[in-house]
């Protein structure tokens, strides 16, 4: 091990001198957990309403004001046929329409029931669901009042009813913030430990200078310790700034739980991920294949790791392959930790797993490094 | 001309060589697609909920039946062991055992039935206020249904009905939505990569200079390495194209010729941005960099298929109109599944015809005859 502080110096240089690589390094990543997170926001508001009267009449004027009143619903317009209203959907400049037919308050007095059409822009599923969730719930209001109006009091009987009491724990103002910057900032120390590592042994492979340092009496180990230990120092350094400086200062982030525990997980993940682009780039010869193998694998990483998606709502298979995804555990991990406050024994499970990923890939890459050089 | 064809060719045989680069440019989309359309959904089902029975009587058992039948809802088995609740929930929350709690309080039942009134808590790990929201509204929803059935509401007189009608989707399928914005993603992103990787390789392995003295014009040398990327993005659109009506069911209303037109419009986009990327950098990485690291999540994000655009902060709905993506996105959505014609997306075809333009315009410009 004589030749590794000579080799970690090399390295550093290495990296000092290539200032605009650098400063990639560092500036991409800040900038975009600055910027990217008030962009992910997936609460389902500005719920766009059209709404087609063709009654006129009290209650459907009744019933809009209610609509309008709720809060939930953008109104760009009150149109006269279903027609125009179908155009705001093509549009998209509405996502419901809500139909109120013809002779609408007539027909509930006279023939005591009434139908409203709800026609729903269902290319994203979700939107539709809760707006017409949202918007029945309204409407079973109103019609709770259309009975109170209409049927004297003396014969409304008394019925049981379930009040609902509702208490939001962690995040009582429901600040999406909390819970999107701890996951892109793994995401983007991921991202940068895989690209950085895989990109900077096979430029060695593919300049040849990898083939001077083969024939000079440095260890192999040395060399792969060489030139992973300085990545996994600017890891930490780019996960400090986020987590210390951005998530606290623009986004207001301060984690409840222990900041030790999510330093001691990095630690780990880091060996993890600078592992896989050891692996990557004992696999490739060039740097554009090393590139297109680490694009791969980083997507894949990205859509299975629950950052954007709920892993609940995946198929088992795809729930496998979302637990053998070491940036799943460690966005859970930061989530639990710095919203939710968990200590280490509600996370011995993740420490043990990704200990275990660790060992793995890195005794995989070292052999499978030996084999090719 | 000749000469033209003939570099163009050399270019296709070191693509083909690369084996490995090839997964990416054929990998990279297939397993996108299989992602999308199978596995990932903004819907939120199966959640874990905990349900702490206090009062296990006969109505509490129905409803707490009612809950379990929901596709929502997995109920997690859980042993109500002490007298606060709101500890053992915490504890539960912690360990991520569940995403919502129910909390049924003693006499439940009787009150309900002899008081007509009954409590029912319901207590959200709101860390994710956007899954804790709608779970809230599901549950909330279930136990009206329920109250509904109780009471035999629903026999009474001036009943509103509604008849709800889900356009364009009504299995609604996350694919439907997802899929528009994979061919956005992936037809920029991999242009802009590989053009931007290829080009710059040249340049650090020296055999740019070499190419520049040679009598061919050098604007031609950097076109023909686009040539390649620019038919295997097509091919790309086409066997997303595939996938996605045969396997995912997509419907393709609109018209496919104006589809390959307005996709070509993006491609030629992410083209003139590789090279331009390749013209202002020097090292492979750092065109790597910028066109991963740099444009992965935005294109992503910005697009507007993953999280809704309206609503962002002002600032970032202004800076989404530069995003190629982002009108491509809604020019895809608007063809396959609304069936729409030219007349309505005209608006969205010029900007993206204006930003290949502008893009083509810039990197020509900035071509350096010279390496320095």
């Amino acid at each position: 091990m004589k030749a590794l502080p000579f080799l970690l110096r090399k390295e550093f240089k290495q990296i000092f001198r290539d200032l605009n690589m650098l400063r990639m390094i560092i500036v991409i990543p800040i900038v975009q957990l600055v910027i990217l997170p008030l962009a992910a926001d997936y609460e389902i508001k500005n719920i766009s309403l059209a709404i087609v009267d063709s009654d006129h009449s009290e209650y459907s004027r009744k019933l809009i004001e209610k609509v309008t009143a709720s809060g939930y619903f953008i109104i760009p317009a009150a149109e006269e046929s279903y027609t125009q209203a179908f155009e705001y959907i093509e549009n998209d400049k509405a996502d419901l329409i809500l139909e109120i037919p013809a002779n609408f308050e007539r027909d509930l007095v006279k023939e005591q029931k009434e139908t409203l059409f709800l026609a729903l822009n269902a290319i994203n599923g979700v939107k539709a669901n809760v707006g017409g969730s949202y918007l029945g719930q309204i409407i079973a209001d109103f019609n709770q009042e259309v009975r109170q109006d209409l049927i004297p009091a003396t014969k409304i009987p008394q019925l049981p009813q379930i009040e609902i009491t509702t208490m939001n724990r962690f995040n009582p103002n429901m600040n999406y913030n909390f819970f999107m910057v701890p996951g892109i900032l793994v995401f983007l120390v991921t991202m940068i430990g895989t690209y950085i590592s895989s990109l900077n042994i096979v430029k060695e492979k593919e300049v040849g200078t990898i083939e001077q340092i083969n024939v000079t009496p440095i260890k192999k180990s040395e060399f792969i310790l060489g030139k992973l230990i300085p990545f996994w120092i600017i890891g930490v350094v780019i996960f400090s700034i986020g987590l210390l400086l951005i998530a606290r200062l623009v986004y207001g982030v301060v984690p409840v739980g222990n900041i030790g525990i999510l330093y001691a997980y990095l630690f780990i993940y880091l060996i993890v991920i600078l592992g896989i682009g050891l692996l990557i780039s004992t696999y490739s010869n060039t740097q554009q294949q090393a590139m297109s193998l680490a694009f791969f694998f980083v997507m894949i990483f990205l859509l299975m790791s629950g950052l954007f998606t709920s892993i609940d709502a995946m198929p088992t298979w795809a729930k496998v392959i979302a637990y053998l995804n070491p940036v799943t555990y460690f966005i859970e991990v930061m989530r639990l930790v710095v919203m939710k406050g968990s200590g280490f024994a509600d996370l011995k499970l993740h420490f043990i797993v990704m200990t275990v990923f660790a060992l793995v890939i890195n005794t995989w890459a070292i052999m499978n490094y030996r084999k090719t050089s | 001309m000749n000469q033209f064809l003939t570099f163009v060719r050399k270019e296709f045989f070191h693509v083909f060589r690369d084996k490995k680069s090839l997964l990416m440019l054929f990998g990279v989309p297939i397993a996108q697609i299989l992602l999308f359309g199978f596995a990932l959904t903004n819907e939120i089902k199966n959640s874990s909920i905990a349900i702490f029975d206090f009062s296990n009587d006969e109505i509490s058992r129905q409803l707490v039946q009612k809950v379990s039948e929901s596709s929502y809802f997995d109920v997690t088995s859980l042993t109500i062991s002490s007298k606060t609740p709101e500890m053992d929930i915490e504890k539960v929350f912690q360990k991520q055992a569940a995403k919502i709690a129910i909390v049924i309080p003693r006499n439940f039942g009787q009150e309900l039935m002899h008081q007509n009134k009954g409590q029912v808590q319901l207590i959200a790990d709101a860390s994710d206020p956007n899954t804790a929201n709608t779970l809230v509204l599901y549950a909330s929803n279930i136990i009206m249904d329920y109250q509904k059935e109780l009471t035999g509401v629903s026999q009474f007189p001036y009943q509103i009905t509604t008849e709800m009608r889900m356009l364009y989707n009504p299995e609604l399928k996350g694919a439907t939505n997802f899929v528009p914005g994979v061919m956005a993603l992936v037809l920029s992103l991999i242009c802009v990569l590989m053009t931007s990787v290829s080009i710059v390789r040249e340049k650090e392995n020296g055999t740019m200079e070499i190419l520049l003295v040679s009598p061919f014009n050098p604007l031609m040398v950097v076109i023909s390495k686009a040539v390649p990327y620019f038919l295997l993005s097509l091919v790309n659109l086409t066997m997303i194209l595939i996938l996605s009506v045969f396997l995912l069911d997509m419907p393709m209303n609109g018209s496919i010729f104006l589809l390959y037109f307005e996709s070509t419009l993006l491609i030629l986009t992410a083209l003139a941005m590789g090279l331009l990327i390749s013209n202002v950098t020097g090292s492979q990485q750092l065109a790597m960099m910028i066109s991963l690291m740099g444009m992965l999540l935005p294109t992503l994000l910005f697009a507007g298929f993953m999280f809704p655009l309206e609503n962002m902060p002002q600032p970032l709905q202004i800076f989404s109109n530069i995003v190629p993506a982002k009108w491509y996105y809604i020019i895809v959505k608007n063809i396959m599944i609304k069936g729409l014609g030219i007349s309505a997306i005209w608006k969205e075809t010029l900007i993206l015809a204006g930003m290949a333009v502008f893009f083509m315009t810039l990197s020509i410009k900035k071509f350096n005859v010279r390496l320095s």
